[in-house]
């Protein structure tokens, strides 16, 4: 400041010009910040206008019965994890492009789904079509609360690509809608189909003559004789993912039931899991642990060490789905004589109202089509193409993984026994498939919530009402959250 | 200079300040915005709900789990690594016997200087890793169960990470094992600065080896052991890395050995609850700056001119 004064002796009127000049040079320095501000995270939206403005569209005919403009671009984007991204590459988009020439594909992969597109997504400019998979997965009940995803309906409604008589909604398995509603609204499409079960080791099994359990008695008889010979007859996902053992139980809970139970358990009902059925089942499960029949120190393991032990032939049972097959192949390829396969859960009563023959069963895999995409038709026509009969049969062959597209794997020859024995399941169960909702709708209801009291439950330190009380509270948590947005399913 | 001397200044000052001001203080002013809000980190715009989000980590348990281990954290790891470091970097500098008269390290002292060194060189990652391993049940490995059976102590075998009330004493454990040896090596240079006849002169009046200990190193070395202190608080503040590989993202057992840094993660990338994130982030600047102001102020002292 003095300098400013000495140079001119009129003072005042300087320093207001001096204060102007400042003010002006502040304004240049924030001038690119500024407008950095507004085009950042909290900057405010303002597309608005961009969501306004409609999707393109072409004429709808039998053709092309979802009216996709036909000369748009269409921008994919593919989990590149297990199941790789070659099955998009090679064998989705060369059937897309072959009906739809004109068409330009834009295909992209990410091992981090959420990292590269949750940015685009706050930016209002999301891709048209999302395999939002994988340890970067973006949550499916956030984005739908949002209202960034698009209604996938009228894929559902459209005639299926092999036969224009059957809707798209009729080619697929029972439950794979289901699997990803949202009160009511279809906005996840789940592609592959995963069966859980109880898997056992089936060479074990065969040489010392241990029968496949179909009852919990016999099961219990069963892990007596396989404690006998020294092998310790049940491991679970350790320390990493108790709640696996949540599988059997709740299935084994709704054979015994029905599958009402589950429902209740969805729309978290108070005392759902007070519901007899499940105290059967948690007590039944409890007594794995009160006869130490479980693999010891599993409790202390991460879940791969617990799975690969279980591999290499030091217990006999595992609950999981029909991944473990792929996830434990190296451990699997040590002993070429090692032979897994999948059985249904047990049933704990004779009077049990569903057979034995039930699974659960749900589609897995999500692709998703974001609210704002440019082009969520074509998007959607390629999910069509995806579940055509070709295309589907394709994916299984290439990834060993069933699809939820009603017979496409029946002509498909699985090598993997584990698979195949759990497509003979699959197909011996018929109509009789269960499966529940509330680890998608509310993962943190599943995960740490009900996850942690059943891993007490298995290491035996509470008691099974102390179970359905810490299970009611967690519910009960979930249930009082304002901020969580509820759904309900009636069946 | 007169003229023109402002447009001189800045326009050596307007990038790095506007650098600063775009990728340091924007982001800390939208973090706070960002926790008034309830933001899920995927729309574009955002609600703001006030201090709902401060209400809400008030009646949060589990993040009062979490609190109480970085308190664990930011207290014991410091201390022990301290401890420790200047106990290694004095044997290895002055604790030899005497030989000659002269004051040096014990035997083998520039080998040690390097041992020290390694996990400093292992990512966190690595480390996590590898005593995940250390204290995994027998039958899955576990190094530190198999040596105790291995010495007939069979009956301090633990499922260690299974015991929600030893988590996060094996994460202070971890840490201080990766911490120790950087300070060896900083506290090293600091006595090396050390004029070894002020050694000599304490050694021929008859004073200990604790003596000099207490009465020399310490004061001379206190500058780096401040220093070393601020930094370790605020890594101990953090403890991210370790407690995400060992524990994974729920803290491990029943959440036992949660720390902020996790919670914030979880919030943010796995509940989609961006508002309550940055709430918690704003929480743990605040802290980290009391932390470093409170040991600042706590440890000043005389500074020692060497001559």
């Amino acid at each position: 400041m003095s300098s400013s004064i000495e140079r001119t002796p009129a003072a005042a009127g300087t320093d207001r010009r001096t204060f102007l000049q400042r003010v002006a040079l502040t304004g240049v320095a924030l001038g690119p910040g500024g407008a950095f501000l507004a085009s950042c995270a909290t900057g405010g939206g303002d597309d608005d206008d961009d969501a306004a403005s409609p999707a393109p569209t072409g004429d709808v005919s039998d053709d092309n019965p979802l009216g996709i403009p036909t000369d748009q671009p269409l921008e994919i984007y593919i989990f590149d994890g297990g199941f790789g991204d070659a099955y998009a590459t090679e064998l989705h988009q060369p059937m897309f492009a072959e009906r739809w020439p004109d068409v330009t594909i834009e295909h992209r992969a990410a091992v981090d789904i959420g990292a590269e597109l949750q940015p685009r997504f706050v930016a209002g400019d999301p891709p048209d079509f999302v395999n939002n998979s994988g340890d970067g997965q973006m949550d499916t009940a956030t984005l739908v609360a949002d209202g960034l995803l698009y209604d996938l309906s009228p894929l559902y409604d459209a005639p299926s690509w092999d036969d224009p008589n059957v809707t798209v909604r009729d080619s697929l398995l029972p439950g794979t809608i289901e699997s990803g509603t949202f009160n009511g609204t279809p906005y996840v499409f789940n592609y592959a189909f995963t069966v859980f079960g109880t898997w056992y080791n089936k060479t074990l099994m065969d040489e010392n003559g241990w029968p496949v359990p179909t009852t919990w008695q016999e099961m219990m008889d069963v892990c007596a004789d396989i404690a006998a010979a020294g092998i310790a007859p049940w491991v679970y996902q350790g320390v990493t993912a108790p709640r696996y053992m949540n599988w059997p139980l709740l299935a084994m809970a709704a054979k015994l039931a029905g599958p009402e139970i589950l429902v209740a358990i969805d729309n978290l009902e108070p005392g759902a899991w007070g519901n007899e059925a499940v105290k059967e089942s948690a007590a039944a499960i409890r007594q794995l642990a009160e006869n130490s029949y479980f693999l010891p120190g599993v409790e202390g393991m991460e879940f791969r060490d617990a799975q690969g032990l279980w591999a290499r032939g030091q217990a006999v049972f595992c609950p999981s789905g029909s991944w473990l097959e792929n996830e434990e192949a190296d451990a699997i390829a040590e002993n070429e004589t090692f032979e897994l396969a999948m059985m249904p859960d047990p049933l704990l009563s004779p009077d049990a109202v569903m057979p034995l023959e039930t699974v659960r069963a749900t589609a897995g895999e999500p692709y998703i089509i974001p609210a704002d995409a440019k082009n969520p038709l074509a998007a959607m026509e390629y999910m069509r193409v995806m579940l055509s009969m070709d295309a589907a049969r394709g994916f299984s062959e290439r990834v060993t993984s069933l699809t939820a597209v009603v017979g496409a794997s029946d002509g498909v020859q699985i090598d993997a026994p584990g698979l195949s024995s759990a497509q003979a399941a699959l197909q011996a169960a018929g109509t009789n498939v269960v499966n529940w909702f509330y680890p998608v709708w509310y993962p943190t209801m599943e995960n740490p919530g009900i996850d942690q009291v059943t891993a007490a439950l298995l290491r035996a330190e509470i008691t099974v009402d102390q179970w359905v009380e810490q299970c009611e509270a967690v519910a009960t948590t979930i249930r009082d959250d304002d901020s969580i947005t509820k759904q309900t399913r009636e069946s | 200079m007169r003229h023109g001397k402002y447009p001189f200044i800045l326009a050596f000052l307007l990038p790095p300040v506007g650098i600063y001001a775009i990728y340091m203080l924007s982001p800390y002013i939208q973090a706070i915005y960002i926790s008034m809000t309830d933001w899920s980190g995927f729309t574009s715009s955002q609600t703001f709900i006030g201090f709902d989000n401060y209400v809400a980590m008030w009646h949060d348990d589990q993040l009062r789990t979490a609190l109480r281990n970085n308190l664990i954290l930011v207290l014991v790891v410091p201390v022990l690594t301290l401890l420790l470091g200047l106990f290694f970097a004095s044997m290895l500098n002055v604790g030899g016997r005497r030989r000659g008269g002269a004051v040096t390290g014990v035997r083998g002292a520039s080998i040690y200087k390097v041992v020290y060194f390694f996990p400093q060189v292992l990512s966190v990652a690595i480390i996590g890793i590898v005593f995940k391993y250390v204290f995994a049940p027998e039958n899955a490995g576990g190094i530190l169960n198999r040596v105790l059976g291995a010495v007939g102590l069979g009956g301090l075998q633990r499922l260690w990470l299974a015991e929600p009330n030893y988590l996060i004493w094996i994460v202070v454990l971890v840490m201080t094992w990766s911490f120790v040896g950087f300070y060896v090596v900083l506290f090293s240079a600091a006595m090396q600065s050390i004029p070894r006849d002020i050694y000599e002169a304490a050694l021929l009046d008859g004073s200990s080896r604790l003596t000099t200990f207490r009465k020399i190193t310490v004061p001379l070395v206190w500058d780096t052991v401040q220093v070393g202190w601020v930094y370790m608080a605020i890594q101990a503040m953090d403890g991210f890395a370790t407690v995400h590989i060992m524990l994974g993202i729920n803290g491990g057992v029943q959440g036992a050995g949660d720390v902020l840094g996790i919670a914030m993660y979880r919030e943010a990338f796995s509940e989609a609850d961006f508002g309550y994130a940055a709430a918690i982030g704003v929480l743990m600047l605040i802290l980290t700056m009391v932390v470093s102001i409170v040991f600042m102020r706590g440890l000043r002292r005389e500074r020692v001119e060497l001559a």
